[in-house]
């Protein structure tokens, strides 16, 4: 606890919350910085879980290493904090020991696009039943600033003090280029869509995935001279363009759009665990 | 049932015995059968294999798939466990029970991946960071192979850790008889009370074993890889760090005496004693044997648990032996904890470094070239 911090009385807040039951209360107040649009994200996942009135004993939450890797401690499902860019596989052998839970990974684009990338493109390969939701920040914050696989190009880093020379990953380029039933993108500028976004995800059948752009004022902030919350927020209002369109067209340009919304919506029939669990032998 | 199987197939076979629920491994020399045997045969009793993208996906599924309640395994071979060493820890840290079939081949790096070697008993112990024990078993034959396996996951729910079966390149595919087990072996969960306001997943109680809970069964439980406290949620407290890393490590020390476990021959009036584990005690058996024929007052001891050792029954098995050599398939590692734990002025060291089994005849003449004396 931070000297000068308010003390809240959770209980008493959580009385008579909308999100009483879905909120680990006794972890908050949360380790998020002021800005930061993780609360957000972690406020849509539990929105949508209450909209679809799943049974929250049916529902495991898997958060890898980084900013949003401690979500999952404050969501009132059975959970995994578990290790860097290793969300994927865990939330995987639990859904094989038991396919009737809903399994969710919700981790940063370090842990999900730079450790666990190949985790990430092989679970959507295999069409594994598993929602992931991967919340890109686009930069390494945790640990202080360091360059991220999502890092524009041209921005300094604390690791790049010249600029970024790379070119930042597209995750729904990479994910568009394997079917898989559900991909999306959105912003945390517009929650009532990523709830929608969630929902839909959280009711497919097999792999789904949802990139959410959110803002980290208080790193990436600080590397582009934006230091006030409001002014990031409305800085992305202005480059988000939603656009239901084909994944090779959903831009991430931090210099010009970010294209959101859903690029893949399919029926793909049976997913990976659901093969693996029935007895029938797969024809050639 | 009795069985002509290799020792990769009896460790298969002990899998299905225990009902093994997922397994999840990556092909690797010399241990792919075992996945392969698995595919094939473990669906028919209910269970699941998966052959994922590499070492660290297996074992991080298989800890997954063990907090959903299953019995979980993996089998790799040295490169494979070196990249299963972060995973590893995270099993230790979240007292997972998972049981890993490590077939050891000639290392370093990529090495000889068809060819024999011991020179993992070190890494077993301490490839991952930060202060943990766990389990090592170490069988020298097949039917063996098969005993320890079913051993080990009673050893990883009983303990909550994960335990290892530590083969070899030449053990894997030795084929003999083995006495299979016509009924399964039943290993249960020892499970907290249900009641959601109090559930803690790492208090313990004397035995310093917490019982454990799994997902979808109503505990809400957190798994945490990050320091915990006694209900699993993230601490930097002094205090509960010291007792969390204290109780890790002393969950396994102080049942070492009821873990440890060691075979002997001829100990009764032996002036020396031979010790080796694994397939390379095999070898050394026979020459212990020869010996004893031609009236040598020469012992035997095979620990077929290698971590933890118990000091007080390795003393006792002992004696009062004169000289105690340590005979294995490396360079000199499991010989530095005999050591530490004996009147180290008794060790003596025979190497083998070659990557394939000597005869005993071979091995008897390099430990004569190394200065060894048998005493008549």
């Amino acid at each position: 606890m931070g000297k000068g911090r308010i003390k809240v009385d959770f209980e008493y807040v959580s009385e008579g919350h909308p999100l009483q039951t879905y909120l680990r209360w006794n972890r908050l107040p949360h380790k998020w910085c002021p800005g930061c649009g993780i609360g957000i994200v972690l406020s849509c996942y539990l929105r949508a879980l209450k909209e679809l009135n799943i049974d929250l004993n049916k529902v495991v939450t898997v958060s890898g290493i980084g900013c949003t890797g401690r979500l999952a401690s404050y969501v009132n499902t059975d959970g995994a904090h578990v290790l860097h860019g290793r969300a994927i596989p865990f939330a995987m052998g639990v859904k094989i020991a038991k396919p009737h839970l809903k399994v969710v990974v919700i981790s940063g684009d370090g842990d999900l696009l730079g450790i666990g990338l190949n985790h990430l493109i092989h679970a959507a390969r295999r069409n594994v039943e598993l929602t992931v939701i991967e919340v890109n920040n686009m930069v390494y914050a945790m640990t202080g600033g360091q360059l991220a696989p999502t890092t524009p190009r041209g921005v300094y880093t604390t690791t790049t003090p010249k600029g970024n020379v790379e070119r930042p990953i597209n995750i729904i380029k990479i994910l568009g280029s394997i079917k898989i039933p559900y991909l999306a993108r959105w912003c945390v500028t517009h929650p009532r869509l990523l709830i929608n976004s969630i929902k839909k995800a959280l009711r497919k059948e097999g792999f789904s995935f949802i990139e959410v752009i959110s803002p980290c004022v208080e790193v990436f902030g600080r590397h582009i001279g934006i230091r006030d919350p409001v002014e990031f927020y409305l800085k992305l209002k202005e480059k988000i363009v939603i656009k239901n369109t084909s994944p090779e067209n959903a831009e991430l340009d931090w210099n010009g759009k970010i294209i959101c919304g859903e690029f893949l919506d399919l029926e793909l029939g049976k997913g990976y665990v659901s093969m693996i669990t029935s007895d029938r032998r797969l024809k050639p | 049932m009795e069985a002509f199987i290799t020792a990769n197939i009896a460790i298969a076979e002990a899998a299905i015995n225990v009902r093994l629920d997922v397994f999840a491994g990556y092909p690797i020399t010399p241990v792919s059968d075992i996945m392969e045997y698995l595919a094939l045969k473990l669906p028919q009793y209910g269970g699941r294999v998966i052959q994922v993208e590499d070492e660290i996906a297996a074992i991080n599924l298989i800890i997954g798939a063990s907090w959903a309640g299953a019995k979980a395994m993996t089998a790799t071979s040295g490169p494979g466990f070196s990249l299963m060493a972060e995973g590893l820890g995270l099993a230790v840290m979240t007292e997972t029970p998972i049981v890993i079939a490590y077939i050891m081949r000639a290392g370093p790096s990529t090495g000889i991946a068809t060819m024999y070697g011991q020179a993992d008993i070190m890494q077993t112990k301490w490839s991952s960071h930060g202060q943990y024990e766990i389990i090592t078993l170490a069988p020298w034959s097949a039917q063996e192979a098969y005993d320890l396996t079913i051993k080990a996951f009673k050893l990883a729910e009983e303990y909550r850790v994960p335990v290892i079966v530590l083969g070899d390149a030449a053990l894997a595919h030795i084929r003999e008889k083995v006495r299979l087990r016509d009924e399964p072996t039943i290993i249960e969960r020892k499970k907290p009370e249900l009641d959601a306001n109090e559930i803690k997943p790492f208090k313990a109680d004397e035995s310093l074993i917490p019982p454990m809970p799994c997902f979808g069964e109503g505990y809400r439980v957190f798994v945490e890889s990050l320091c915990h406290d006694e209900s699993g949620f993230y601490t930097t407290d002094p205090e509960v760090y010291e007792k969390l890393v204290k109780r890790l490590n002393d969950k396994i020390r102080v049942h070492s005496n009821k873990i440890f476990e060691a075979k002997t021959y001829s100990m009764q009036d032996a002036k020396q004693a031979i010790l080796a584990y694994g397939s390379l005690a095999r070898i050394c058996y026979t020459i212990v044997r020869r010996l004893r024929a031609k009236g040598y007052k020469i012992g035997f001891i095979r620990p077929t648990t290698l971590w933890p050792i118990s000091r007080e029954k390795l003393l006792k098995l002992i004696g009062d032996v004169k000289s105690l050599i340590v005979v294995e398939g490396n360079y000199g590692q499991l010989v530095r904890e005999i050591e530490r734990l004996t009147d180290n002025t008794k060790v003596k060291f025979v190497y083998w470094l070659k990557p394939y089994l000597p005869t005993p005849q071979e091995l008897y003449t390099h430990m004569m070239n190394l200065g060894i004396n048998f005493e008549g």
